[in-house]
């Protein structure tokens, strides 16, 4: 349980040395129990006391790192339940599943499907982070260990599904460089999947076949030693899987029940099996909804643009405003005689914005400069799109590369027109419409 | 030692509204819990799935919807196969032809399509209008007048025209007022405050809160609506306790994930399938969030819908 400042400050050797930066133990103490301090960060705690605190104070949910290098990805870390409390932090990972039961045409297929969704949205790249391989019931080592190494080629991280000690060990042999996940242990085997992984270096993915017996198995491999853990929450139907997932989660940051303070695996395989669009809501539920690795069986562009949209959406911090880059968007296939059009650089006013003016079929180049991420109004009184910074923006990007000297503004800073006639010579100002769905008519009336 | 599992109880609950007359109708919200979350209680009403039609026909809709729908010539025919459609409780019918900037067809155009739809079906029926405040102030009125006795959802009343709108389907036509407002809490219980000072009561109001497609500033919505049922449940605030109808579809076949043919975009695939996981994830968002509706446009769509919501009963 998360002790408040005093019961830490009975802890601390009262010395007030202000070695740690505070002027008092009892200031350190509060910001300790805040958690804007480690308590590490006394140099005088006794071993005891750092032992006891360090457990008390450290964050109800674990952050698991899986992966190496630019496929290493860390989940978990969360500390609320609903983004506007705070933020999320560690976005779910997607996996694609292949399975010792798939025949190798199948295999292939998965293989050279995985690296085909691969794109740009605002800044993030989006593609398949990981794949799942799945041994199923009487494949053997060499069977398994084969496939791990097809899939180990791809260079994307993995997560083994393997309950069996020997053939994970095997397995691990040809993969654990790249850190993957191994998920396997259960109620039966976790003594010996607990020693694979140890010696593997590995993350440890435990399931169980209701919450209680979950529970128990990570309270056993804790006692081991073994706090690298994942759990599988994945239940007999899909109504079990969500309640086991939102239950983990509440219990680790709302009750403080650090024995389910990790993150989550959900394979999507196993409860709706073939169905790819009741996988492909079911993934936009656990995106929402505490999964952190989400297995599917295929992602395709379908799936994927909207998912990644939405996961990009769901974990941008409430208190930074999402941004797109600077730069000239050409639309409706412009070129350098089309219409210049501008608005401001927040992600939220450029989708809407670019959304309209692709529905008017007119050509034209969307021109993006910095604005602070902020909307038309909000960044027009900090001073952030102002004539001065619109105007050096189109002198120095704009006119180099687009020969038309028509700028669209915003109706909102219709004001700005004058200050930008003045400051670009040669160009005519338009002021557009206030809201982005007159846009289309608006456009329309200019052609006619 | 087991895990000790601690329901979360409130003391308050979202409304439970009635949409329709006769045999069918169908009830949304009635839950004091949040969205699934049987663990913590048994679902009240299960969310319910509206089938999107519009008076403008089917010449806007995705080949997909088209094939569906082939041989179904006139409104009457079209509204009978929405209303067939596996997993459907109800039809909306969206009046798009009255915008002003479009097809902008007269009131009297429209109402005549709503007598039609509304005499060929007999399940609920949702009607929307065509956004523009002005012709809706003057149309909704109207399609309540020629709806009376059906107990239809009439989306939306908004700021700027919720007297006219209101008091018409609310208190002269006894019909349920939809309150749309732009993704923000507060603005939505504003709408519902003034609202209910009309006279208009409490129970007959749904919120559309406003929504997005995924990936177009869908955080507002999740925010918006976790902090509505937040509110609605935690508080017991009776302003926010109204259930939620989301028009998902009029969003997600609007964004050039879902629009761009494959011809344009050869490596995205199908169009249409993009469509639905559009689609789709949406509304599942939308449902995880807390919609107690959402209005959906692909049988397919509808059909796996459907699926989620029993599997998560």
């Amino acid at each position: 349980m998360a002790l408040n400042g005093i019961q830490i400050f009975k802890l601390t050797p009262k010395k007030n040395c202000k070695e740690c930066g505070c002027p008092t133990c009892m200031a350190f103490s509060m910001k300790v129990a805040q958690g804007a301090m480690q308590i590490e960060q006394c140099p005088h705690m006794s071993d005891e006391a750092l032992a006891s605190l360090s457990e008390a104070t450290a964050p109800p949910m674990k952050t698991i790192k899986i992966g190496t290098g630019d496929a290493e990805f860390t989940l978990g870390g969360e500390t609320v339940l609903f983004r506007h409390e705070k933020t999320f932090v560690s976005k779910p990972r997607y996996a694609v599943a292949l399975c010792t039961c798939m025949d190798d045409a199948e295999v292939e297929a998965k293989l050279a499907a995985i690296p085909h969704v691969d794109y740009d949205r605002i800044g993030e790249r989006m593609h398949v982070e990981l794949v799942y391989v799945n041994c199923s019931e009487g494949a053997d080592a060499a069977k398994y260990t084969a496939l791990v190494e097809k899939a180990n080629g791809l260079g994307r991280t993995l997560v083994l599904g393997c309950t069996d000690p020997e053939i994970a060990k095997a397995a691990l042999e040809v993969c654990k460089d790249g850190k993957p996940v191994l998920n396997g242990a259960n109620a039966s085997n976790y003594e010996a999947m607990n020693a694979v992984a140890t010696e593997a270096g590995v993350v440890l993915g435990v399931s169980g076949k209701d919450l209680n017996e979950l529970y128990d198995t990570v309270a056993a491999l804790e006692k081991l030693g073994n706090k690298n853990l994942v759990l599988d929450t994945t239940g007999a139907d899909i109504k079990e899987t969500f309640a086991n997932t939102v239950q983990v989660r509440r219990a680790a940051l709302k009750d403080q029940d650090r024995t389910f303070g990790y993150p989550s695996i959900v394979n999507l395989v196993k409860i709706a099996r073939g169905d790819h669009h009741l996988q492909a809501a079911l993934a936009s539920v656990f995106t929402m909804k505490y999964g952190s690795i989400i297995v599917m069986e295929q992602m395709t562009y379908a799936e994927a643009l909207p998912l990644f949209g939405l996961r990009q959406n769901v974990y941008t911090d409430p208190q930074k405003p999402m941004k797109v880059e600077p730069g000239i968007y050409p639309l409706n296939g412009a070129d350098e005689n089309s219409l210049v059009v501008t608005t401001v650089d927040f992600a939220l006013t450029y989708f809407v914005v670019s959304g309209e003016l692709e529905r008017s079929g007119v050509p034209l180049n969307l021109v993006i400069n910095d604005a602070g991420g902020l909307s038309v109004l909000t960044s027009w009184a900090a001073g952030k799109f102002s004539s001065t910074s619109i105007s050096e923006y189109i002198k120095t990007e704009v006119e180099p590369k687009v020969k038309c000297r028509k700028l669209v503004i915003p109706g909102k800073v219709a004001v700005l027109k004058g200050d930008l006639e003045a400051k670009l010579p040669g160009w005519e100002i338009i002021v557009g419409p206030r809201e982005a769905v007159q846009l289309v008519k608006f456009l329309k009336d200019m052609q006619a | 030692m087991p895990f000790n599992q601690k329901p979360q109880k409130f003391n308050a609950k979202i409304n439970a509204v009635t949409i329709g007359s006769g045999d069918k109708t169908v009830t949304i919200g009635g839950e004091n819990s949040f969205p699934f979350y049987t663990f913590d209680a048994p679902t009240e009403n299960t969310a319910k799935i509206g089938v999107e039609i519009s008076d403008l026909g089917l010449d806007e809709f995705s080949e997909g919807v088209k094939a569906y729908y082939e041989g179904a010539t006139t409104m009457a025919e079209i509204a009978q196969k929405a209303a067939a459609i596996e997993g459907a409780d109800f039809v909306a019918l969206i009046l798009d032809g009255g915008d002003p900037n479009g097809a902008n067809k007269s009131v009297e155009e429209l109402i005549e399509v709503v007598k039609e739809v509304a005499a060929a079906i007999d399940c609920p029926l949702v009607v929307e209008g065509c956004k523009n405040v002005e012709k809706d102030a003057e149309l909704l009125p109207k399609v309540a007048e020629v709806l009376q006795g059906r107990n239809a959802l009439l989306l939306s009343e908004k700021e700027e025209n919720y007297k006219a709108i209101g008091a018409a389907a609310g208190l002269a036509y006894n019909q349920i007022v939809g309150a749309e407002s732009a993704v923000d809490i507060n603005l939505a219980k504003q709408l519902n405050v003034v609202t209910t000072q009309l006279g208009v009561d409490a129970k007959k109001i749904v919120m559309n809160i406003g929504s997005a497609a995924a990936g177009y500033g869908y955080e507002y919505v999740v925010s918006t609506m976790d902090r509505i049922k937040g509110a609605a449940l935690g508080q017991n605030d009776n302003m926010l306790q109204m259930p939620i109808i989301t028009p998902v579809s009029a969003e997600t076949w609007a964004v050039k994930e879902a629009t761009a043919s494959e011809a344009d975009m050869p490596e995205w695939g199908s169009a249409d399938e993009r469509g639905i996981d559009m689609e789709v994830m949406t509304a599942a968002a939308d449902l995880a969030a807390g919609s107690d509706a959402v209005i959906l446009r692909h049988p397919e769509s509808v059909k796996t819908i459907s699926k989620l919501i029993k599997a998560l009963a």
